[in-house]
């Protein structure tokens, strides 16, 4: 058990660095940082223009669907790479079962389309 | 990689499997392209569907494990199949008179029911941590869903959005366990964790995992601490819905809490004995009480299946063969009378279409529909577990495998925690019977009256009719796994 801890030591040095060190970089700047707040500085920047209207505006809640279609063909690509990738060592096995992974998305896609949610209107 | 699978006979033990996800895809492609088809013509098909593979599993008994090792079909398997496709089957019929005034009359929902039926065969026949979790999560992703159909009724949206962060919290818990699992035996294959495990050899680590584990389980099962979601989503979601959660997916994670402890931990049962006692127990006493002030029937009927599991456990706790067969008769007889009460609730509608949910609003039931009143109270003694109806028989079974193993205390709590729940059971009995009636009640769709007499005969005439088959098969379903 012991042993098998201590194998993990340096990850926990490297988290425990990382935690300092991000935090310094992060406190350093407001305890020794010159601060002279004036109007012009401390106003919203937008490329020379006056702020339009506020960041947190409300959008239309059709780019969640498209969002979240795109995430599905997203992670898809994520498991093609490595599969191409390693596309000697899998053989046919591992050929056969992406192309079912494959047929499956298929339908789902096919479903999407049909029920008109690729459609903007 | 070499694969296991060398022709398609050889896939044999996996056919209903395979029927079952290639049926729910057609299903899925038939609505999509057919025009203008009702969603009660496809739920139809999918019960003919469902039907189906529980043919194919029932007439072509094929035993192996498959896929390297990751699916084992075994006599436990089969058995929890039947039921778990049995009872998807029984709760699409039952919603089908009523699926528009519910919300849910759309074909996505047989589509979801099929899905997560599928998930669930793979639960019950899951042979290691992957292939366990793969099931678990095709089960539950498509019940949120179903859980959140009637989406314009915020309770309905509130259940599907609570059961989904609770759900995805318990799953995690499992995840957890399962990596230090495998962390401390350097296997994800159930029958090969077994191995990996002696008494003297067992480390904390490796008792963490199990509890997370089943800590992540019990929340599937819904047993005590884990339970804060059920009555919850079973009061918001629509009601075929409800009867659908409390049958079907409670079995399959039953079947997989019984698998993971009897095969995986089989040499520290001593340890997880004392986790399912303590479920047991809690489940038992907590239900019995919180279900009294409840006025809601589908809340009560939330903790009435909260207190039957804690039941179900009685006999997992005593990690014998005949207890693992006294929990299969127990979650039989469970589903049956599980979807027998809520046919009898869907039935009930007043006079202007609105579903009837309170308990006050079943006064004087049994003048105006004494049909429908004799069976819910025959149901109501059943899960009190009076004899000589089936609930009595399922009780007895899992009672007499604790005793068996010297847990008097457990045994003793159990009969008691029945004692107390009778009180809200013959409330309702009381209400349908000696209240004056005040609405007026809906004619009775046919098919739920058929649902309703079937249970009714087959709970009354247990012990003479199905006592002896539904025994023998559990008895040969528990041999399979020690």
């Amino acid at each position: 058990m012991n042993e098998l801890l201590s194998n993990y030591l340096p990850i926990l040095i490297f988290v425990g660095l990382a935690a300092v060190i991000g935090l310094a970089l992060m406190i350093a700047p407001f305890v020794i940082a010159y601060k002279k707040p004036d109007p012009e500085k401390v106003s919203a920047f937008e490329a020379g223009f006056d702020a339009f209207d506020d960041a947190r505006m409300k959008f239309d809640v059709r780019f969640y669907l498209v969002s979240i279609l795109f995430i599905v063909f997203d992670l898809e690509v994520a498991l093609l790479f490595p599969w191409a990738v390693a596309f000697r060592e899998v053989g046919w096995f591992g050929f056969w079962s992406v192309m079912i992974f494959l047929g499956v998305l298929t339908i789902g896609f096919i479903y999407e389309w049909k029920k008109g949610a690729l459609e903007w209107d | 990689m070499q694969s296991d699978v060398t022709s398609f006979a050889s896939l044999a033990p996996a056919y209903p499997e395979l029927l079952m996800a290639v049926g729910a895809v057609v299903v899925l492609l038939l609505a999509l392209f057919w025009k203008n088809v009702r969603p009660g013509v496809i739920a139809v098909v999918a019960i003919v569907l469902l039907l189906a593979t529980l043919a194919v599993l029932v007439l072509q008994p094929a035993s192996g494990v498959l896929f390297n090792g990751i699916v084992i079909v075994d006599g436990f398997a089969r058995y929890m199949k039947a039921l778990v496709l049995g009872a998807a089957a029984a709760t699409v019929m039952i919603s089908l008179s009523n699926s528009k005034e519910h919300g849910i009359d759309k074909f996505e929902y047989s589509v979801l029911v099929l899905l997560a039926t599928l998930g669930m065969m793979i639960m019950v026949s899951a042979n290691d941590l992957m292939s366990l979790y793969i099931g678990l999560e095709l089960q539950s992703l498509a019940l949120y869903v179903v859980a959140a159909m009637k989406r314009e009724d915020p309770r309905a949206a509130e259940a599907g959005i609570k059961y989904f962060v609770l759900g995805a919290l318990s799953s995690g818990m499992l995840l957890y366990g399962a990596s230090l699992v495998y962390g401390f035996t350097g296997t994800t294959q159930l029958d090969q964790i077994v191995a990996a495990i002696t008494l003297e050899t067992r480390s904390i680590g490796l008792i963490f995992g199990m509890v997370f584990l089943l800590a992540g389980i019990a929340f599937k099962i819904s047993a005590v601490p884990f339970h804060m979601w059920t009555p919850d989503v079973y009061e918001g979601a629509p009601t075929p819905v409800t009867a659908f959660f409390a049958a079907a997916p409670k079995v399959a994670a039953m079947a997989l809490f019984i698998r993971v402890t009897t095969v995986s931990f089989g040499p520290i049962t001593k340890d997880w004995q004392q986790i399912v006692i303590f479920l047991s127990i809690a489940s038992m006493v907590l239900a019995s009480f919180a279900a009294i002030g409840q006025d809601n029937l589908k809340r009560l009927l939330a903790y009435s299946s909260i207190g039957h599991v804690g039941f179900a456990l009685v006999g997992l706790s005593a990690g014998t063969a005949v207890g693992v067969e006294g929990v299969a008769v127990y979650m039989a007889i469970y589903v049956a009378m599980t979807v027998g009460i809520f046919a009898c609730v869907l039935a009930l509608r007043t006079e202007d279409g609105r579903p009837v949910e309170t308990i006050t609003a079943l006064a004087g039931l049994a003048q105006r529909k004494p049909f429908v009143a004799a069976i819910i109270a025959i149901l109501m003694f059943s899960l009190i577990g009076l004899p000589p109806l089936a609930g009595f028989f399922a009780k007895w079974q899992v009672f007499l495998a604790a005793v068996e193993q010297n847990l008097f205390v457990l045994a003793v709590i159990g009969v008691l925690a029945s004692a107390v729940s009778a009180f809200y059971y013959l409330r309702i009995i009381k209400v349908m019977y000696f209240d004056e009636p005040v609405a007026k009640f809906a004619a009775v769709p046919g098919e739920l009256t058929a649902v309703m007499a079937g249970v009714g005969f087959l709970i009354v005439t247990y012990f003479f009719t199905v006592a002896r088959p539904l025994t023998d098969a559990a008895h040969a379903a528990a041999g399979s796994l020690f």
